[in-house]
């Protein structure tokens, strides 16, 4: 039984096209899944659906996502929120505006602890200091007094981080986590997801778009297009051999570091045009029946 | 030696702020204290009419009486004693008028701008239809209807002003809304409340400072000039719309009797601009 069932979800813009289009995943307790696909795939709406972060100009129109066996759709608003507070976590995309630039970073860690999960305060604050610790930030007590602004976006990142793993969660989910920082710095994030992840034995749900980072830190794989799940596999099966001809396109035009007179390889036409038609007629055989 | 340069950046704004704000603050916390105590400390009664001792000439000039340091207007009345009743009024409306428009319109905008949906929708048509009025035709009218009075003229500004925070804070926490720290929020479990209390205005407080300190000058200028077109409270307490628009009609014999509550009014809707903007900077956690 996996920790995180998605069942046939559905989603799309109110009165507009479907952006997910019966996507169903699993996610094992303390497994790493990527979620890999273009920019407007579908693969952060995901995360966000599964969190009940949706904007609200989208609406679920259908499926389901089982979080520890209970339907987070058929939940009503304030119980789905406690259910998914207690048992998940968000890794943003981009640590400059990840954390709140009014507050400390303290209180940023603490106070969901104190206010929502009922810890007391000297807990709290002991928590705090032993995360920053185990991301290896030096002087975590200056860094808890310090305002957002005035720490380097590699530390801001850090920060999620541990703050992610505070209330040790069953299942995060980290929405591209390292897009937004430096070469130099993403590899270490990297290392330090990784390294949590295990350590904790928390179950991740990696929406990413760079398939280097999926064959590191993965156990997993999605491949989605225009919202629909193209391949579900193994990630040492993926990268022995895709099934998908969409999928051997993605890899085929990730950029290859040890031969970089190769310039970039742009996924085929032709590859494109057969899976559109895969998606429209995916949407016909939902129109029939 | 980077840093040392960002340091001294950093406090050469923060002087230059500092200075700003207190010289603003000094200004109308002095108008402040002499509308508290303005009857011990006007020099003469503002109401009292001397036909012997009209448009007389300031302090300096020849012709000047003793005790009547701004001179007097055409019915004799003492005009700093005037000036100093006025600030009476012109403090109320800005203090009482401003702070309810500010809440009024900054609770709506953060509604609107955070929760979005029909609440957006609703508060939104409602800032444009209000906005299709002319403002000081609106005023006009609505004292009409209500009458004359102190009361009448804060209920007015609330009414007709109440859409500039509106707007303005619902753009704000629209932006706000966006950040991945509230989604972070809504993750970790906390409610739309206390999301849009903890995360959302401590981020908009310093716009709604600047806004509310705007208000407070723009207050003092409605009162002026609902006064102005005898619309303001009853004719014989001393406002300063009222002192210019009797000013008005004796202006080349007697320019101190428009000229002093011009200034006085000037300066006090300038002090009211630049405490907000000393402050913003005071709020803000990047410049703190």
């Amino acid at each position: 039984m996996s920790f995180l069932s998605i069942r046939n979800l559905s989603v799309r813009l109110k009165k507009g096209p479907p952006l997910l289009r019966r996507v169903s995943l699993d996610v094992a307790a303390g497994e790493v899944r990527g979620l890999v696909g273009e920019s407007g795939a579908g693969k952060s709406m995901i995360g966000k659906a599964v969190l009940g972060i949706l904007p609200p100009s989208i609406e679920v129109t259908g499926g389901e996502i089982l979080l520890d066996g209970v339907d987070l759709l058929r939940l009503p608003p304030a119980l789905r929120r406690r259910r998914i507070g207690a048992l998940c976590a968000l890794i943003p995309q981009d640590p400059l505006t990840a954390l709140n630039p009014s507050h400390r970073i303290g209180p940023q860690i603490t106070d969901r602890l104190v206010d929502i999960l009922g810890w007391t305060r000297a807990d709290a604050d002991r928590r705090a200091r032993e995360l920053l610790a185990e991301v290896q930030i030096p002087d975590p007590e200056r860094v808890l007094r310090s305002y957002p602004h005035e720490l380097s976006g590699g530390m801001r990142q850090r920060i999620l981080i541990a703050s992610a793993f505070a209330a040790e969660p069953k299942l995060i989910v980290a929405d591209e986590p390292t897009t937004a920082l430096d070469v130099t710095v993403q590899k270490q994030i990297l290392k330090l997801i990784a390294g949590m992840q295990a350590r904790h034995g928390t179950a991740l749900l990696f929406v990413t778009h760079d398939l280097g980072v999926v064959s590191k830190v993965c156990q997993h794989l999605s491949v989605l297009y225009a919202g629909m799940v193209v391949e579900d596999t193994s990630v040492a099966d993926f990268f022995a051999a895709p099934r998908h001809a969409y999928s051997a396109a993605l890899l085929a035009a990730t950029p290859k570091y040890t031969d970089p007179s190769a310039g970039l390889i742009p996924v085929p036409e032709a590859v494109i045009a057969a899976v559109q038609a895969e998606v429209a007629a995916f949407d016909r055989s939902l129109a029939d029946g | 030696m980077h840093e040392a340069r960002a340091i001294d950046g950093r406090s050469l704004v923060r002087r230059r702020a500092g200075l700003r704000l207190w010289l603003s603050a000094g200004w109308l916390g002095l108008l402040c204290v002499v509308a508290l105590f303005a009857p011990w400390i006007a020099p003469k009664d503002p109401l009292a009419q001397d036909l012997f001792l009209g448009r007389l000439p300031p302090f300096w000039m020849a012709g000047a009486e003793p005790g009547y340091w701004l001179g007097t207007d055409s019915l004799g009345r003492d005009v700093l004693s005037r000036i100093i009743h006025g600030a009476r009024v012109a403090l109320a409306v800005a203090l009482i008028a401003g702070t309810i428009t500010c809440l009024v319109g900054a609770t709506l905008g953060l509604l609107a701008g955070f929760l979005r949906g029909w609440v957006d929708m609703v508060i939104s048509r409602l800032i444009d239809i209000w906005m299709a009025f002319p403002p000081v035709l609106f005023s006009i009218l609505l004292i009409a209807v209500l009458g004359p009075g102190l009361m009448s003229i804060i209920i007015a500004i609330v009414v007709i002003d109440w859409t500039r925070f509106a707007r303005v804070v619902r753009a704000e926490a629209m932006a706000q809304g966006a950040m991945d720290y509230v989604a972070s929020a809504r993750v970790a479990g906390r409610g739309r409340l206390g999301t849009m209390m903890r995360e959302i205005l401590p981020n908009v407080l310093p716009t709604i400072v600047v806004l509310l300190t705007l208000e407070m000058g723009i207050a003092v200028i409605v009162e002026a000039i609902l006064s102005f077109v005898n619309l303001s409270i009853s004719t014989d307490d001393p406002t300063w719309g009222g002192m210019i628009s009797e000013g008005r009609t004796s202006v080349h014999q007697a320019w101190w009797v428009l000229v002093f509550p011009l200034v006085t009014l000037f300066l006090t809707v300038l002090a009211f601009s630049q405490l907000g903007e000393g402050l913003k900077d005071r709020f803000d956690p990047v410049l703190r």
